[in-house]
Order: C-alpha cells, then sequence, then structure tokens
C-alpha cells in the first residue's frame, strides 16, 4: 500500500468521523444536560459530561408534569394515524400498482399536486371547516387531518412495494376461483409486510413531528400532543433546563425506536417517492 | 394462427360478461382508490379552494361581522407591507443557504458512504439519524446549543476569537437567521445524502472500471461518470426541496419565532404568525396565495429550462 494510498484511505474514515460526530454531537447534549443536576447545570455547563449524574429531571417530568398526558395523546394520535393512511394508502396503492384505467392519471395528478402546495396555506380554512363539527382542541380532528396529508406519499411508497410483486401470484390465485380482493388479502399483503412497517413507520414519525396544525388547532393542556406541550412548557418555564431536555429526550425515543425499525427500508423508500413524488 | 383465433374468441367472450360484471370490474379500481381521495378532496382540496375564497373576503376569526367579499384590498395592503417584503427576502436566502448547504454536504457524504467499508451499516444509520429527529425537538435542540446557558457554541466561537463575550446569536437581528439555517442543514443533510446514494449505488461499477483501464483519473471519473448519471436525481430532488424548505416554518417559529424585530421571518412562518396570533385568516390567506403564486412560477420555470437544456442536446 503506498503513502498515497494511507492518506487517501484517513482522509475517508476522518471525514466520516466528522459527520458521525456534527450528527450526533447536538442529540448528545441533549442527554447530557438531561442527566446533570441541577446544582452543577450552570458551574458545569459546557464540561463534556457532568462530574455527577443524576435521574432527578426525568422523575420531576414523569411525576409533577403534564407530559406524561402529551406522550399519551401523541400516541394515540400518531398510531391512528399511521394505521388509518396504512390500510387506505395499501388499498389506493394496489389500484395504481395493479389496474389500468381512465381516471389513474387524474388521481396521481392530484396526489403529486397535494405534494406541491403549502400547507400552511390550509391552516385557516381547515381550522374553520372543523371548528362548527367540534373538531378543534379534539384528537379526532388531528387524527383526520394528519391522515388526509400523509396519505399521497404513503399511496406512492405501497404503489412502489405491490409493483414489486409478480402479479402471476394473485392470477393464479383467481384462477383458482378466488376473487380479486381475496387474492389481495390473503396472497399480496402478507408478502408486503416488510412495506406495510416501513409505511407505518414514515407516517407515525410524520404524525409524531408534526407542529403547526396541532399548535394551531388544539388550545387546552388536555389534548395536547408533544410538540404543543414541550413548546409551551418552554415558553412558560424556559429557565428549567434540565427538565425540558428530560422531555426532548423522551419524546426522541419513540421516534429513533421507528427510525431503527424503517432503517433498511430508507434508501429504497426515499428513493421511490423522489422520483414519484 | 390458432393462438390469434383464441385472442379474438377471448376478447368476444369478455364482451359477452353480465353487464354487472362488467361494470363491477370497471369500478374496481376506483372503489379501492376512493376512502384515500375522498379524504384528499374534503381536508385538503375543499379547504384550499375556500383558502383562496378567504384571500378576497375579510375573515377575523374573533370578530363575527367579518366574512364580506373585499375584493382586492388584502393584497392592496399587502403591496404595502414592510414586514412582508422583508419575510419574502428572508425567504430566499433562508431557502438558498439552507438546500445549497444540504445538498452540497449531503453529495459529500452519500459519496463517501458509497465506498464500501469496515462498519459502514452502523455508520450509515447513525448520519442518517437527524432525519428521525422530530423537527420541532431539532429546533429546541439547537436553540439550547446557541444558548450561552447551557449551550457550548457561545463558548467555542468565545474561545475562537470570533465573539467578543458567550451571546445567543437566535437574539442578534444581524445574525439570527443563520441559527434556524444550521439547524435546517444539520437536519436536511440525510434527506439528500439517502437519495443520491440510492442513484449512486445504481450506477453500473463496470463502466468506473473501464474508465480507469482507458486512464481517467478519480476527479475525471466524477465529472464524466457520476454526474451525468445523479443529474436527473440532483434536479429532481433540489426542486422538491426549495419548495419543501420554503414552506417549512417549524424551525424558525421554534427557535426565533421570527425575531428579534422580524428579523428572521420568512413568508411561512408570517402566515402562521398571521393566522394564529392576529387570527386575522383573510390577511393570512392572501399572503399564502402569493407565496403559491410564486413558488409555482418557480417550478414552471425550472420546468421550462430543463426542457430547453434537454432540447439543445
Amino acid at each position: 500500500m503506498t503513502g498515497k494510498r494511507i492518506a487517501s484511505v484517513l482522509a475517508h474514515r476522518l471525514a466520516i468521523l466528522a459527520y458521525v460526530v456534527f450528527a450526533l454531537f447536538p442529540l448528545y447534549w441533549l442527554l447530557k444536560v438531561s442527566v446533570t443536576p441541577n446544582k452543577l447545570l450552570y458551574s458545569e455547563g459546557i464540561k463534556m459530561w457532568p462530574s455527577q449524574t443524576s435521574f432527578e429531571h426525568f422523575d420531576f417530568v414523569l411525576k409533577h408534569s403534564e407530559f406524561p398526558t402529551f406522550f399519551k395523546n401523541s400516541l394515540i394520535v400518531s398510531g391512528s394515524t399511521a394505521i388509518i393512511v396504512t390500510v387506505l394508502a395499501s388499498l389506493a396503492g394496489y389500484a395504481m400498482s395493479r389496474f389500468t384505467f381512465r381516471g389513474k392519471y387524474w388521481i396521481v395528478t392530484l396526489m403529486l399536486l397535494t405534494q406541491m402546495f403549502p400547507l400552511v396555506m390550509l391552516v385557516a380554512p381547515i381550522f374553520k371547516m372543523l371548528s362548527p363539527l367540534g373538531l378543534t382542541n379534539s384528537l379526532t380532528g388531528l387524527v383526520i387531518v394528519y391522515t388526509a396529508f400523509n396519505v399521497p406519499f404513503a399511496t406512492f411508497l405501497m404503489q412502489s412495494f405491490f409493483d414489486g410483486i409478480p402479479k402471476d401470484l394473485e392470477e393464479a390465485a383467481m384462477i383458482d376461483g378466488a376473487t380479486q380482493f381475496v387474492a389481495f388479502r390473503q396472497i399480496i399483503l402478507p408478502l408486503t409486510l416488510p412495506g406495510i412497517a416501513a409505511t407505518l413507520g414514515f407516517v407515525f414519525t410524520a404524525a409524531w413531528s408534526e407542529l403547526l396544525f396541532s399548535l394551531m388547532l388544539i388550545s387546552g393542556n388536555d389534548s395536547a400532543t408533544f410538540p404543543v406541550g414541550l413548546l409551551s412548557f418552554v415558553s412558560k418555564f424556559s429557565v428549567d433546563f434540565g427538565q425540558m431536555m428530560a422531555a426532548g429526550v423522551m419524546a426522541l425515543i419513540p421516534a429513533c425506536l421507528f427510525f431503527l425499525l424503517i432503517q433498511r427500508y430508507l434508501v429504497q423508500g426515499l428513493t421511490a417517492g423522489a422520483v414519484k413524488g | 394462427m390458432a393462438s390469434h383465433a383464441a385472442a379474438r374468441n377471448g376478447g368476444a367472450r369478455r364482451d359477452q360478461r353480465p353487464l354487472k360484471k362488467r361494470l363491477a370490474d370497471a369500478s374496481a379500481p376506483y372503489l379501492y382508490s376512493a376512502p384515500a381521495l375522498i379524504l384528499i378532496v374534503t381536508v385538503m382540496l375543499v379547504p384550499l379552494v375556500l383558502g383562496i375564497s378567504y384571500a378576497f373576503r375579510d375573515i377575523q376569526l374573533l370578530n363575527p361581522f367579518s366574512g364580506g367579499f373585499i375584493g382586492l384590498d388584502h393584497f392592496k395592503t399587502l403591496s404595502q407591507d414592510q414586514n412582508f417584503y422583508r419575510a419574502l427576502k428572508n425567504t430566499l436566502w433562508w431557502t438558498g443557504w439552507s438546500v445549497l448547504l444540504q445538498f452540497v454536504l449531503g453529495l459529500i457524504l452519500a459519496l463517501l458512504l458509497d465506498k464500501p467499508f469496515a462498519g459502514r451499516a452502523i455508520v450509515q444509520a447513525l448520519v442518517f439519524l437527524p432525519w428521525a429527529v422530530p423537527s420541532f425537538l431539532a429546533g429546541l435542540n439547537w436553540a439550547w446549543l446557541f444558548n450561552p446557558v447551557v449551550g457550548p457554541i457561545p463558548h467555542w466561537l468565545f474561545s475562537l476569537g470570533l465573539m467578543s463575550e458567550p451571546y445567543n446569536i437566535l437574539s442578534d437581528p444581524q445574525l439570527s437567521m443563520w441559527g434556524p439555517i444550521i439547524a435546517n442543514v444539520w437536519w436536511g443533510i440525510p434527506f439528500f445524502a439517502i437519495t443520491l446514494l440510492a442513484a449512486l449505488q445504481a450506477i453500473p461499477r463496470d463502466l468506473y472500471e473501464a474508465a480507469s483501464i482507458d486512464g481517467a483519473g478519480p476527479v475525471q471519473r466524477f465529472i464524466s461518470i457520476t454526474l451525468p448519471f445523479l443529474a436527473p436525481t440532483i434536479a429532481i430532488t433540489v426542486l422538491l426541496r426549495t419548495v419543501w424548505i420554503s414552506n417549512f416554518a417549524d424551525l424558525i417559529i421554534v427557535m426565533t419565532n421570527g425575531g428579534p424585530a422580524d428579523r428572521s421571518q420568512i413568508v411561512a412562518s408570517y402566515i402562521f404568525t398571521q393566522a394564529f396570533k392576529r387570527l386575522d385568516f383573510g390577511y393570512a390567506s392572501a399572503i399564502a396565495l402569493v407565496l403559491l403564486a410564486l413558488l409555482i412560477t418557480y417550478s414552471m420555470l425550472i420546468v421550462i429550462l430543463r426542457q430547453w437544456l434537454l432540447s439543445k442536446d
């Protein structure tokens, strides 16, 4: 191995290391402050690791704040959204993948269009539409809105997974007398399980992160989701850094779990999404 | 010949299906996509149309007497709104720098990850992790890093002599925009890296081998093989990301809330402020309509430019 080659390998590893540090440092800092006891927070503010650690902030957040409620609300909203979107997107994605029909072009255009226009434009009209129905300040209202926002992308995603499954499979079943829907449910869906898991993960993460619409539609603490709760906590008690970051670490956990789950499909899924929508 | 007859025969037989069965077959794809379509139309298309109508009406949430049509009044106010022009300028700044830095750093990361090395799978999971962080949390996390009380960044800049004393750049009118931009770059690099990596891995490897046998150096190989192959992906991701980022208000709302003194307000966050804080839905919709028109114009220009470049070849 020549010197030049060693140098290029070394530069490559160093560059990779720089990216890893840049990606992880903010999250590391979040974790570090969340386990720093209050008395050391200011004296050891910029040390890389505190001389003592404690879970007092987590304890306080879990027992004396409303974060468990926010966490539960977010879990309900994101979980229901993910499940409903995946069901709707499987059906629509199957239609896009297996049928040629006259309206297909228009449906694809409509779905692409919804990916283009600014969602912030819909904040005011959606509030006006949901408020007479009693769906503002309600988790159901949020689930409806998030479901609609996520269905187009999820449909393209599911379509690309269906496209990867040979047509002969359900044709064989239909020759044996099954209807197409039975073939879809009993043969094609089980084969698409990895795709379904990826779609669930994508949608869950998207709903878990959404901020603008839940800020606009939710006003009370009872049905606040995690982002809204954390933000109001920040503006009210902006000095309790340890508690805020402990809450932040908690908000990170479900998103990271889902990320690890869908990580393998990221390249495949985003490519499909980027090319089509 | 026989198969031809069979096909024709099959065609004829299909026409003899009972009307009910034919109708059921024709409607099947629509039935599969109906639930998704109904939802998209009622929750996205109807509000879009309503929103466009709001732009020409006086709609204030707390004022029961509002609601009348006022023609172009909102747009007249808008044409003299200095805050709007500043937000427009900030949008260009915010979108331009965010997309440029995300793209360049994302491309470099994708090229680094395209080379096989030990532990690549783990490294890939780690560098893509910021993408999984909820955007509001990314904003808060960076706001804390910039805060001299608990964050290290002001102290580092102070030690490097770049700051006279450790202070928060988010409250500096000249620099506040850079806080959300840096957070956005951190958060968005994985998107570009993932899409470009997928495109890189689709390039046939023998092309590179052939080129190195012909004596092409690494730079030459990059310019004559990698870039042309990546070009379509780059074009579409940059276009989509530009539109998306110019609408992306979360980080700004969380980190600076447009402040100090509207210095980091972009059009999207300005719309949200008008709707959420002032409850002036009419004016908010008028601004949103202008933003939509600008984004459509931008997308059209890019598409026309692409057509022109393709026809030149």
